[in-house]
């Protein structure tokens, strides 16, 4: 069976478990209907042209895990950053893993989608909040929509200054054969209040894992929230991200993506300025190999004026990688000064990588100052001479470089211990050692 | 090559001005609508031998299984290809001797450009094939090319003198099938240009061709074929217009060009179709499919200024086949009252130490829309191929969209691309600047616009950068506020 027809149809036994009375059943079977009407995406659609979902959709999934498996932190600590204090909201198999986490509701609430949702004191904020940005349109946050069971809910209150950051992690233990899995995520950040959150997917085993996320941030007035996405999974894991954030008045939302492993990922990363006097960022490393496939697709949507937004793609591709970048920036009409920039440097190392890039500008508004940037090239002899002249050998001389071309967005990671931290899954990524950390 | 004033003078004098410009001559006109026997009637009016009319039919029957894109960033009424006429020929060619009959819109669009008619036949050194209404009606020059052997003719004298060079290359850059527009061109052209150079001339003159839509509900479908032997180059001026319509009229031309070793094709446009009227009523639509194909050591260089039509669908690409070959786009795109252009050029890197640049210049106004597509694609055997593209975008008022949809797909890693872009407004400084010199404002923004698509306007021959200049200041009329 199809794997589109199986989930419309498992939707059914899984829609006997929800509460006919309550609205949340109007979205989720509204979303199962548009994802019915408009399937998978194909390659005939503009926004996957150079995506192929067809091998990963071959798998005969499992979509819902029969058992729960336990964990125990000493095995999978290294995938936290454990270094540090933080909050910690940790998911097996699409369930909730209680002896992983640190939850909290003590000045602010870091606990579970599935709480959040049947717990009648957040009523007010899921109907405020809740597939509210999500794009209802896009089949495959219907998809997910349509599935929703469990997440993470964070909910910081006005002038609320998190002390640690936030860990979200979802394992997948590879007890079925074949997973998928779908996690929502709702992240509110009041007025004045500040929040740190590192996400992270990762299987245990080879086995596929196909997982389709959701994650929608409000930034009320004047917050901050500073998002840090690590990608390294197994060579088996697909990853199919949406991010919506929404901005209000003099807030500012950086995301950081970091895409090292996995087969298959895509990264549909959207800003929406609600309000003046935004800043945005949207910061990506990209270094894969082999046949990996990595596609940030990026959108800016300028509503309103004197806002501002800063993108910095870097990728690196060897083997037999393919990396897309396609960034689009969209200025309203009444978003006059806008100030947008963006920026896509691409090295391309063996003959078989290909990068496919589009960075796209839509612009209404006359007073605006917008640029971007794209390049393809190669390691610079020159400075390959250089460094190899004076007894650096080729392969770390490579990586020097490397290093120094990914520097730019590692510069903005505002938690040290989450730059040693890439730093040194670049480090094993490139294979090298340099003894000393950027 | 022994041409002097003189001689040219003589040349000119002897011939009047009978590629003209007139609403009213009588025409014949073919029944509205399209199928199959209209397409073998077209074939029979022309003479043609039976491969052409073959490759037509294949070529209809192709376009009656497309469906009609929708890709492009413009938003227009579909055209019903139904109610065509898709054959319009001038019926007595030895009507056009008075001035008086020109159409007057167009005689004051020349005064605007500050070019008198009688400058016009005096643009010394170029040779022009107008097509009027899909069928060409003169070819000046024709003599003093030949001694060349350079053949300069309508497709349709091409195919019945010239059929050897006709059948090996057309559709080789562009085939039949290509895409929905480039199909039914290729099923209903009427006519168009032929030009080819022998090995190693270099052609003395600007070879010119004349567009124009005159007759109502008519189609324009010009198929041109410009074929430069070995070493050879040859520099090629197109020129479009059509009078005020209510109505919409199709424009839908093909262009291959054919660069082959060491030859060097330099195609220029100034398109000035009728863009539709203040409150986007009636216009061209322009649907082009324009390609050309580089050997090895071969340059082709696309010129374009684009300031007419309602709806303009247009990306000339160069297809790098060659090692070494070079591939140039520049382009100013001017979109002014309701007026909407997807615009942009495919290069295509194939061979080894290909090079290609891109500059394009978008000025949008009023309630335009004004989009940059474009293609550069390094194919795996494509070493140190390099690329460069900017675009850049200039907005007058908030009323107008400007965007740009470039894709960039490498899959060598010699391969450098480097592409930029910009998008900004006229500076207010600067025009207080002109205005404290005692420059108004509608000079000031003409004179703005002129340095902003300076190095675009420099790529043209000279004949050409006179008139388009006058022509971005005739397209910006009112749009200052």
């Amino acid at each position: 069976m199809e794997l589109k027809d199986k989930l419309v149809s498992s939707f059914f036994a899984y829609e006997d478990g929800l509460d006919v009375q309550s609205p949340l059943h109007d979205i989720c079977s509204d979303a199962i209907k548009k994802f019915d009407e408009k399937g998978f995406p194909t390659k005939k659609e503009e926004a996957w042209k150079y995506t192929s979902l067809n091998a990963i959709l071959k798998q005969n999934y499992s979509l819902f895990p029969k058992a729960e498996t336990g964990l125990e932190f000493k095995d999978v600590m290294r995938y936290f950053i454990h270094d540090i204090d933080s909050y910690k909201i940790a998911f097996v198999d699409g369930r909730y893993s209680s002896n992983l986490s640190a939850t909290s509701h003590d000045g602010l609430d870091v606990c579970l989608m599935s709480s959040a949702l049947s717990k009648p004191k957040y009523r007010a904020i899921i109907e405020k909040y809740f597939n509210k940005t999500a794009n209802t349109e896009d089949s495959l946050t219907a998809l997910n929509t349509a599935f929703l069971k469990e997440g993470a809910f964070i909910n910081i209150p006005k002038g609320k200054i998190v002390d640690k950051p936030i860990q979200i992690l979802h394992f997948s233990t590879g007890k079925e054969p074949a997973m998928m899995l779908q996690p929502r995520n709702l992240i509110v950040v009041g007025e004045h209040a500040q929040v740190q959150i590192i996400e992270r997917h990762q299987s245990l085993t080879e086995n596929p894992v196909l997982t389709n996320v959701v994650t929608e941030i409000f930034a009320d007035k004047r917050s901050l929230v500073d998002y840090y996405k690590i990608q390294n999974d197994n060579p088996g894991a697909s990853l199919i991200d949406n991010t919506y954030i929404s901005q209000e008045k003099e807030s500012h939302a950086s995301v950081h993506t970091f895409s090292i492993g996995g087969h298959l990922t895509r990264n549909n990363l959207n800003f929406y300025h609600k309000d003046e006097r935004v800043m945005s960022t949207l910061k990506g490393i990209t270094i894969i190999g082999e046949k990996q496939h990595v596609d940030h697709h990026t959108l800016v949507n300028h509503a309103c004026p004197n806002c501002e937004s800063h993108q910095d793609y870097k990728g690196i591709y060897s083997d037999r990688s393919t990396g897309v970048f396609n960034g689009k920036i969209i200025v309203e009409k009444e978003a006059q000064k806008t100030n947008a920039f963006q920026q896509n440097n691409n090295i391309l190392l063996d003959d078989k990588a290909t990068i496919n890039t589009k960075p796209q500008l839509e612009i209404f508004a006359d007073d605006v100052k917008c640029s971007h940037g794209c390049t393809i090239g190669q390691l610079d002899e020159d400075a390959m001479f250089y460094l190899r002249s004076r007894g650096i050998p080729t392969k770390e001389a490579k990586a020097l470089l490397m290093y120094a071309f990914a520097n730019n967005v590692l510069e903005s990671v505002k938690i040290p211990e989450v730059k040693a931290r890439i730093n040194k899954l670049i480090a094993k990524k490139l294979g090298v050692n340099l003894g000393f950390e950027l | 090559m022994a041409y002097t004033e003189e001689e040219l003078k003589k040349e000119l004098e002897t011939k009047e001005y009978e590629y003209g410009f007139y609403t009213d001559i009588e025409s014949e006109t073919f029944p509205v609508g399209l199928n199959e026997d209209i397409v073998r009637a077209i074939s029979r009016k022309k003479e043609e031998p039976e491969w052409m009319t073959e490759w037509r039919v294949e070529a209809f029957r192709a376009w009656e299984q497309m469906i009609e894109p929708e890709w492009a960033n413009v938003h227009y009424k579909k055209p019903d290809f139904q109610n065509i006429s898709y054959y319009s020929a001038p019926k007595k060619k030895d009507k056009y001797n008075s001035l008086d009959e020109v159409d007057p819109e167009l005689l004051e669009t020349f005064n605007k450009l500050g070019i008198s008619l009688e400058e016009q036949k005096k643009l010394a050194g170029v040779a022009i094939d107008v097509v009027m209404d899909s069928v060409s009606v003169a070819t000046t020059f024709k003599e003093t090319l030949a001694e060349k052997g350079i053949i300069f003719c309508s497709i349709s004298e091409a195919i019945k003198k010239h059929p050897e060079l006709v059948k090996k290359y057309i559709g080789s850059v562009v085939p039949k099938k290509d895409n929905f527009y480039a199909a039914l061109n290729s099923a209903v052209f009427s006519d168009g240009s032929f030009c080819y150079i022998p090995k190693g001339v270099r052609c003395p003159m600007e070879l010119s061709t004349y567009f124009r839509i005159n007759q109502a509900g008519t189609g324009q479908f010009e198929r041109t074929l410009v074929i430069a032997d070995e070493g050879s180059y040859v520099s090629y001026l197109e020129g479009c217009t059509a009078p005020m319509r209510d109505e919409n009229q199709l424009h839908a031309a093909v262009v291959e060009l054919i660069a082959l070793d060491n030859a060097e094709i330099k195609y220029s446009t100034v398109q000035n179709w009728f863009p539709g009227g203040k409150d986007g009523k009636g216009g061209v639509y322009n649907f082009v499919t324009k390609r050309g194909l580089c050997e090895t050591n071969a340059k082709i260089s696309w010129t374009q200024v684009e300031t007419g039509s309602a709806v303009t669908w247009k990306y000339p690409s160069c297809v790098l086949k060659g090692d070494n070959s070079v591939g140039e786009f520049y382009s100013i795109a001017v979109t002014n009252n309701y007026q909407q252009a997807d615009t942009g050029t495919k290069m295509i890197h194939l061979g080894k130490n290909t090079k290609s640049t891109i500059i394009s210049k978008g000025i949008s106004a009023g309630k335009s829309q004004n989009s940059y597509r474009g293609l550069v694609q390094v194919n795996s055997r494509a070493e140190n191929a390099r690329n460069f593209s900017q675009c850049d975008s200039l907005l007058m008022g908030n009323n107008c969209g400007a965007h740009t949809f470039p894709y960039i797909e490498a899959k060598n890693k010699t391969a450098q691309i480097e592409h930029e872009a910009t998008t900004s407004k006229i500076g207010e400084d600067q025009i207080f600047y002109c205005n404290q010199r005692g420059i108004d404002t509608e000079k000031a923004i003409a004179l703005i616009v002129n340095g902003f698509s300076k190095e675009v306007l420099n790529k043209l021959p000279m004949e050409f950068a006179v008139e388009a200049q006058k022509l971005l200041e005739i397209s910006l009329e009112g749009s200052v506020g």
